[in-house]
């Protein structure tokens, strides 16, 4: 693992209101590679996410890409950044006034001047590698949470990011369309060489997608190692949360 | 006391703040501007819903206000005032005052509410973050089709208005105040003035990008899932009808004191 990092957060910290949600956070994440952090719900995943492309400004810290400070960033720069992710909603955010076939193909449409046959013809490619080519004129109400979250699949990828954020992106699925969805997940990382951040607190999917587990609590990393050490972790918030037990450090509420 | 004091400051600082906010929407939507050309598709997908969508509405308002002009008139001038001045009263009441600020009202409520609600639904929904997550400017897709929408389609929709008015206003003053056609027609003509049309243009104008900017703005600032959409609508409409009173008042006094003097 000595390959460079391609994005890094650093002492990352925000609240809002009086709720201090990320106080530090630190991590590196290297190119190619597939790093999954989990967490309990509400412990600002989604938060840390968003930080990643400036859909969040920190209050303190910032996050790198390529070594660019993106948290205090013109928005015309920030742009061009974005340009290099796909982002996985946690509950999908397909527009809903377009069909599947039109929420892929957007980032195209929008970016470079292709004619309605080439966006179509890109949207069937995206929509082949998640199976589902055959709804592609439909509307999103008419899909399932799994299709759903394959046709945001699709959208996430359809620009080619060189690296990709994926929230919860099991979370809410039947055990076997969660499967479906890391496979393709682990199918797309292997492909494309694209980096993949996971935040997530399904375990199964973690030791999945992951060649790398972080640990987010109270609003900082508190644990960061390969998948073989997550199992044998003498770190007391991991051992619960993998366990799935009630007593422990981490307090629910 | 102590606390009333501190929740009115609170108050004030939540409105200043609001301001900024809404400012800061107003130099975004200058900003992209010049991007109109590329949001022309978008831009007359609104203008069709605001129009089109709007349509029944402002037929029957504007039909009985010009119905109720007439018939008002009569009634005020008892017989003190010759029949043909109803033609006079009711064309530039319409077109100075009625026609705009009804318009704008009406129209404005049902626009005004579907643009919070609509852009309400994709922030809660996280579609904006999406948009904005393809490096593709949110404000640039989605508020600008809407604000030069509604900068163009109350306007285009007041004319329509002003001439149902005007003709429900003939239909009343032939039909239930026993005139003749022509005596209504001619009294219209006697004091008609172009600069009171331009003036309800300009009055139009103003209320529809007031609308379409109440709509955006409220509608971006939306939380809280289908309780927070309800609200923004609420919100956008309320604040669109009081802006367009307030500023119908202040472009009355800038328009005739100084424009059309
Ligand atoms: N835009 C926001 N405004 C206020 N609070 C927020 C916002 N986004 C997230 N939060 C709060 O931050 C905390 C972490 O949220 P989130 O990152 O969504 O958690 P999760 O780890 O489940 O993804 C939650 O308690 C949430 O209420
Ligand atoms: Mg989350």
């Amino acid at each position: 693992m000595s390959k460079e990092v391609v994005l890094s957060v650093q002492g990352l910290e925000k609240s809002f209101g009086d709720q201090h949600v990320l106080r530090g956070v630190d991590i590196d994440i290297r190119r190619g590679e597939s790093i999954v952090i989990i967490g309990p719900s509400g412990c600002g995943k989604s938060v840390l996410l968003r930080h990643m492309i400036g859909l969040h400004q920190p209050d303190k810290g910032a996050v790198y890409v390529d070594g660019v400070d993106v948290s205090h960033m013109r928005r015309r720069d920030l742009y061009e950044v974005r340009k290099k992710f796909g982002f996985l909603f946690q509950a999908s955010a397909l527009f809903d006034s377009m069909t599947v076939g039109e929420n892929v193909s957007i980032g195209l449409k929008e970016h470079f001047h292709l004619s309605p046959e080439e966006l179509r013809r890109t949207a069937e490619v995206q929509l082949d590698l998640v199976n589902l080519r055959s709804a592609i004129d439909k509307k999103p109400s008419e899909l399932s949470g799994g299709m759903r979250k394959r046709a945001a699949l699709a959208r996430a990828i359809a620009m080619d990011p060189e690296i990709i954020l994926y929230d919860e992106p099991t979370t809410g699925l039947d055990p076997i369309t969660a499967d479906v969805i890391n496979d393709l997940i682990r199918s797309l990382q292997k492909r494309f060489h694209a980096t993949s951040i996971t935040v997530t607190h399904d375990m199964t999917s973690a030791y999945k997608i992951a060649d790398r587990i972080a640990m987010l609590h109270e609003g900082r990393i508190v644990f960061d190692g390969a998948v073989e050490d997550v199992k044998g972790t003498e770190n007391p918030y991991v051992q619960q949360f993998i366990c799935g037990k009630a007593e422990g450090p981490i307090q629910t509420v | 006391m102590r606390e009333a004091v501190s929740s009115l400051g609170r108050g004030a600082m939540r409105a200043i703040a609001e301001l900024g906010e809404l400012a800061i929407l107003v130099v975004r939507i200058i900003k992209v501007l010049p991007q109109l050309p590329r949001t022309v598709r978008l831009t007359v997908v609104q203008m069709m819903e605001m129009g089109v969508g709007s349509l029944p509405l402002v037929i029957v308002t504007s039909f009985f206000t010009g119905g109720v002009a007439a018939v008002q008139a009569a009634y005020q001038f008892q017989n003190w005032i010759p029949d043909r001045f109803v033609g006079s009263v009711v064309g530039r009441s319409v077109l100075i005052e009625l026609g705009p600020v009804l318009t704008g009202l009406v129209v404005g409520g049902r626009v005004g509410a579907s643009i919070a609600a609509e852009l309400g639904t994709m922030k809660v929904t996280e579609q904006i973050d999406a948009l904005e997550a393809m490096a593709i400017d949110s404000t640039r897709y989605l508020v600008l089709p809407r604000f030069v929408a509604g900068a163009i389609m109350i306007p285009v929709v007041t004319i329509f208005a002003d001439g149902l008015a005007i003709f429900g206003g003939y239909l009343a003053a032939v039909g239930s105040l026993g005139m003749s056609g022509e005596t209504y027609v001619s009294g219209l003509r006697l004091f008609f003035e172009t600069s009171d049309v331009w003036s309800g243009m300009i009055k139009s104008l103003v209320f529809g990008m007031v609308i379409a900017l109440m709509g955006c703005y409220y509608g971006l600032q939306t939380s809280g899932g289908a309780e927070g959409v309800g609200k923004s609508a609420t919100h956008a409409v309320v604040s669109s009808c009081l802006l367009i009173l307030i500023s119908d008042y202040i472009l009355a006094e800038f328009l005739f004191s100084w424009i059309f003097a």
